[in-house]
């Protein structure tokens, strides 16, 4: 009975969430093609200007876009990419000249590798820490742990990806400014490969920790500190509990709810790729990748990369709503 | 906690930023030093273990004082409260909002919101049989067992008092478990469905699997005495138990309260603000007044024969079947605020007897009978 109706629920939010994604491709493709890069004029002013071309800047122009399907108007284009795309055919990427899904499973691995490490390191980090804070409110820790937060909160990642990049990579020299792997890398073992990939993802793991943890441990805290003042807690005293169990198990139980939700909800947000923390650092993850192919104009990267982070948004709303009903019974009900 | 509202400018009791911080420095200071006092690691016995001054008394508050610390200033909740609570008979303790009724209560239980709340003066003790506790003093983890097992207390709050993430059932077996740790998970189950169908919940293994939210607030309430009662504990503090209840909910709830008080011959410590409750239900009454207490009795006392200007007062202002009255009668006035109060009756603004003397300090109690007495200049020198 209780399955059948969220089984409803999930299929009803699948259907709405086709009608949204369509919306959501036609907007981003009149972007896609309203914007001041190209790529098919650069192309055709190279070509021209080629030593031996015999084809005019404007001759090249009208080739290529016959080649590229960008001859008509924005409305027939776009019925053309999803005509294909709903078959599963992305078509291939005009600025790595390999298919839009072969590039992207080229690189996801590492943007997953990074996010979820970072991910994990942010709720191992953050939960604790809320709960101290909210545990001792008022006091020289929660003081402390708040002024962290709200650093957190307030540098922007290219500040603190500036920062550690001059502490770490310049004065103190223990890692690399940017890229994936070291200049040795090709003559190294596998094992020594694979820790030199690792130590290329310090900073940016740091990075992004750092810059995620501080609101994730304000929002345990507010959270903590309205459940600890609830009537239940003071039942729980009265029922002679010690202070652990009634902070770690009536109180977190019940702080849980909102947290689960929200970490419930970033789930697919793993793979879209920190574009900022990648590009900074030059790892050749999804946002980076991404970043490279918009600034090319590569419409059908971006339009990939694009619906594929709607699809991630939508996805981590449902969770999200799931995620509430297995943790708070008051939810399963309705 | 109500009494801890901020104060707006407009406030007649505005004060200064620099002000405040000064009471904060200096409540930081009083405050820091009772806590340090009650963290040390080892409290030895001899500071919480005292005698009953009745052995026939299950609580003796004695000139009890629980001081709020707050940035206004500081809120003097119970000031002075004395009064007994006997074995196997019922209190009633009756008062507006913010008399300090609950914090009282809530001080027998240590529960009162450190660190700005402190018993600052005064004992509770609380019979331990052969010894008695001085309960402000003893350490938390001996409160701990008392806390459920000895004492229990049952809220006004039913809609909220229970956890709404766990089951009935584990709910009420935790306060079992935790008070008799020599049974197994079958005994302990076996007796939170004896409590649950002794409460009157007909459908006992159901509701033990169900989840606070889908029980009325009737359900919850006795859920939560069943677990007051689940330890036959000695003591039974039931803070407005009926209030968030409607009256034929009411009725039930006190039935089921007297009778279940009869079974395990424990006292009860009645809170609330509804007189006919009183009527109904308690042996005394405590009648108390911005934080003292101005009139004790027996309940027939109090009814029949009631001495304090504000004790007639409330009298006068309850509806009485078959009497024909125009306008129901109301004390005119507010409670008076509780911040940084003077040393006279407090009553006096709103006293339509008010004489002479009592612009002075705050009048001694009278004795009127062995078990009646009042705190009011009118009756000085009767006796």
């Amino acid at each position: 009975m209780r399955d059948n109706k969220l089984l409803k629920f999930i299929v009803k939010r699948l259907l709405l969430s086709v009608v949204i994604l369509f919306f959501v491709a036609m907007i981003i493709y009149g972007i896609m093609r309203c914007m001041p890069t190209s790529f098919v004029e650069e192309m055709a002013r190279q070509r021209a200007t080629r030593p031996g071309s015999n084809l005019s800047y404007q001759d090249w122009l009208d080739r290529l876009n016959a080649v590229y399907h960008l001859d008509g108007n924005p409305v027939t284009g776009f019925f053309g990419w999803l005509s294909q795309a709903i078959r599963g055919n992305f078509g291939d990427s005009w600025a790595y000249n390999i298919p839009v899904t072969e590039k992207f499973g080229q690189v996801i691995g590492y943007s997953f590798a990074l996010g979820a490490v970072s991910f994990i390191l942010q709720l191992v980090i953050a939960i604790p820490l809320g709960i101290l804070a909210a545990k001792k409110q008022y006091s020289k820790t929660d003081y402390a742990i708040s002024v962290f937060a709200l650093l957190g909160i307030s540098l922007p990642t290219f500040f603190l990806a500036t920062l550690l990049k001059w502490v770490f990579s310049i004065k103190l020299g223990w890692f690399d400014l940017f890229g994936m792997v070291d200049r040795m890398h090709q003559s190294m073992t596998p094992i020594e490969q694979f820790f030199d990939i690792v130590k290329h993802f310090v900073l940016p793991t740091v990075t992004l920790t750092l810059v995620s943890v501080g609101s994730m441990m304000r929002y345990t805290r507010t959270n903590m500190l309205e459940v600890l003042n609830s009537d239940f807690i003071r039942t729980a005293r009265a029922k002679g509990l010690s202070e652990k169990r009634v902070i770690n198990y009536h109180a977190f139980r019940n702080t849980l709810i909102p947290i689960v939700t929200i970490v419930g909800g970033s789930l697919p947000g793993l793979f879209s790729g920190a574009q900022i923390t990648e590009t900074l650092f030059q790892i050749e993850g999804i946002g980076y990748t991404s970043y490279q192919a918009m600034i090319k104009g590569d419409i059908p990267f971006s339009m990939f990369y694009m619906l594929f982070i709607a699809i991630l948004t939508l996805l981590g709303t449902l969770l999200a709503d799931i995620m509430y009903a297995v943790v708070d019974p008051r939810v399963r009900v309705n | 906690m109500a009494i801890l509202g901020k104060k707006g400018k407009k406030d007649s009791n505005y004060l200064s930023a620099k002000e405040s911080r000064r009471i904060s420095r200096e409540n930081r200071k009083i405050t820091d030093a009772i806590e340090k006092q009650r963290n040390r690691k080892h409290i030895p016995r001899e500071e919480y273990v005292t005698k009953m001054r009745d052995p026939n008394n299950i609580v003796e508050f004695d000139n009890l004082h629980t001081y709020f610390f707050t940035d206004i200033g500081t809120v003097k909740s119970v000031d002075g409260v004395s009064f007994d609570i006997p074995k196997g008979k019922t209190v009633g303790v009756v008062g507006e909002s913010g008399c300090g009724k609950s914090v009282t209560s809530l001080s027998l239980m240590q529960l009162v919101q450190r660190p700005q709340g402190q018993v600052v003066e005064g004992e509770i003790r609380l019979n331990m049989g052969e010894e008695a506790y001085n309960i402000p003093k003893v350490p938390i983890r001996e409160m701990q067992k008392i806390r459920g097992n000895k004492v229990s207390m049952i809220f006004q709050e039913p809609m909220t008092s229970l956890n709404p993430v766990f089951r009935i059932g584990a709910q009420v077996d935790e306060i079992i478990a935790l008070h008799n740790k020599e049974m197994s998970k079958e005994e302990v189950k076996a007796r939170t469905i004896e409590m649950l169908e002794m409460v009157g919940i007909a459908n006992s293994e159901g509701v033990y699997n169900m989840y606070p939210h889908e029980l009325s607030g009737g359900m919850r309430q006795r859920i939560m005495i069943a677990m007051g009662l689940a330890c036959s504990p000695q003591l039974i503090i039931a803070d407005e138990p009926t209030t968030a209840l409607d009256v034929t909910i009411q009725a039930q709830i006190l039935d089921l309260l007297r009778n279940l008080k009869d079974q395990i011959n424990s006292s009860i410590m009645l809170i609330t603000h509804d007189l006919g409750v009183i009527a109904e239900m308690a042996d005394y009454v405590v009648v108390m007044y911005a934080g003292r207490v101005i009139e004790k009795g027996t309940v027939h006392e109090i009814f029949k024969d009631p001495r304090h200007p504000y004790t007639i007062g409330l009298m006068n202002s309850k509806p009485v079947v078959g009497r024909k009255v125009d306008r129901l009668y109301s004390i005119p006035g507010n409670v008076p605020n509780p911040v940084d109060m003077p040393d006279y009756c407090y009553f006096r603004d709103r006293c339509d007897q008010c004489t002479a003397k009592c612009d002075g300090a705050y009048p001694a109690e009278i004795r009127i009978s062995p078990t009646h007495s009042v705190s009011c200049y009118l009756y000085e020198g009767e006796v």
